[in-house]
């Protein structure tokens, strides 16, 4: 029998090693996997690459991560994060490595990751510093950049519903990232608001398949990033 | 609807993003960047439907919900809370840029920190050795959308000059602004050079001039 559900989060983050990339969900706090991220504070894998659309916020979450020196470098569009001096002043002092990367060709590069694509050509940063270096193609008169695909030894992903095969559904904008973090890594971790009885979930309103899912641990009440900055909290 | 007082000089925040607003057709698909741009949404003109999409999954985005009803799960690209209209859907980021890289997108509206007589845009990045680079979705907006629209002051806080000749900062994209709306003016990029298109309350073509390091073409009725 099939059965994705980990009781406990130490044990599905448990085999992380140092110097794994790691995909992690969320917008700013919206579908930030907070407690998955916290157990990886607790695990203490290092020297760790990590995709993520931001650089976290106060210092919980994925700014903890960074603040404890887990991290050694981050793949990200937007690394200015609020309330959170933590990846700045660890960037300035030459601490962490930075590859920035624009929204759409970050999230384009995991959805490539996720699909076989080794790489691609896109007309964003065309004419700009960002695509020094790279590859370029004229095609029907326009220019292109070529991106290569991302792909990670994890990710970790929040979800609103899941059941024992893997199935998700999300909740509103905290979709984001996650869906296509579940496809491009070769282990990919879930927290879930609910798990839910196989069959509960409509079949049209499944978002992620559960082909890309390999755990599912149920965090029933997970903290809120923005409320545990607000009561001063720092992680661990 | 703004009113213009007699002895006003030069057009407010709001004021330069009602006139953004006007010029959208109805129908349009329209992401709003961060600042006064977000500010177009309070002014759409009567019997026009614009539709919001917001980068970070959201097509069909409405306005702040009220005090109280803030849901950190419903949020726009500025990480701000924002609702949901009727027929809104939510979707993952590479639907989303899907959106924007793919043509579907009809204007977005943008601030800027340069822009050049070209339609060059810098808003990314100043460069400097010690900035923490942080371009977010920029690049792609401007590589994608079919219009792109730029509200922004005239000058810098130190008076100078932000439409120029040749942007200093780095660029966002090359030729890609169409019309730029300032508080003394509205311009539109075209291949002749900026054409001034209209001037604000108090403001004359020579003010303009003087606060713009590109030549720039008259509008019509002025010199």
């Amino acid at each position: 029998m099939i059965d994705k559900r980990k009781s406990t989060i130490a044990e599905v983050i448990a085999d992380i090693h140092d110097g794994a990339t790691i995909m992690i969900g969320g917008f700013g706090e919206a579908g930030s996997p907070t407690e998955l991220i916290h157990a990886l504070i607790d695990q203490g894998a290092k020297d760790l690459t990590i995709i993520n659309n931001n650089t976290g916020n106060g210092e919980v979450g994925l700014a903890a991560l960074i603040k404890q020196g887990q991290v050694k470098k981050m793949i990200c569009s937007y690394p200015r994060s609020s309330h959170s001096k933590v990846f700045p002043e660890l960037y300035r002092a030459g601490k962490i490595e930075l590859e920035i990367v624009p929204q759409g060709t970050l999230a384009e590069r995991i959805r490539a990751g996720g699909a076989g694509i080794p790489a691609f050509y896109t007309a964003t940063t065309v004419g700009t510093v960002l695509a020094d270096g790279k590859e370029s193609r004229t095609i029907e008169g326009r220019e292109y950049v070529m991106e290569y695909a991302l792909k990670a030894d994890y990710a970790l992903v929040k979800c609103e519903l899941a059941d024992r095969l893997g199935n998700l559904t999300y909740n509103k904008t905290a979709r984001n990232f996650n869906p296509i973090m579940c496809t491009a890594a070769n282990t990919t971790i879930v927290q879930a608001h609910k798990i839910v009885e196989v069959g509960e979930l409509n079949p049209e309103m499944i978002v992620t398949p559960n082909v890309f899912v390999d755990w599912v641990v149920e965090v029933t009440e997970p903290q809120i990033e923005s409320q545990m900055i607000a009561q001063g909290v720092s992680y661990p | 609807m703004n009113v213009i007082n007699a002895d006003q000089k030069g057009w407010s925040r709001a004021q330069m993003a009602e006139l953004a607003a006007h010029d959208i057709p109805d129908g349009s698909y329209v992401n709003l960047g961060i600042g006064i741009p977000e500010m177009v949404a309070k002014f759409v003109p009567d019997g026009r439907e614009f539709i919001y999409h917001t980068e970070n999954g959201l097509l069909g985005m409405g306005p702040e919900p009220v005090a109280g009803e803030e849901d950190h799960e419903l949020i726009n690209a500025g990480k701000k809370a924002v609702t949901i209209t009727p027929g809104g859907s939510y979707f993952h980021h590479a639907d989303s840029f899907t959106m924007i890289r793919g043509g579907h997108i009809d204007v977005c509206v943008l601030g800027a920190m340069q822009v050049s007589e070209k339609g060059d845009l810098a808003n990314w990045s100043t460069g400097a050795p010690d900035a923490i680079p942080a371009v977010g979705g920029a690049m792609d907006l401007v590589a994608g959308v079919k219009k792109v629209f730029v509200i922004t002051q005239h000058t810098t806080k130190k008076g100078d000059p932000k439409i120029v000749k040749e942007c200093t900062y780095p660029l966002t994209g090359p030729k890609v602004v169409s019309r730029i709306y300032t508080d003394l003016c509205v311009l539109e990029v075209t291949t002749n050079g900026l054409k001034v298109l209209k001037l604000a309350p108090g403001i004359s073509f020579e003010e303009v001039v003087e606060k713009t390091d590109a030549p720039l073409i008259a509008c019509e009725g002025e010199k």
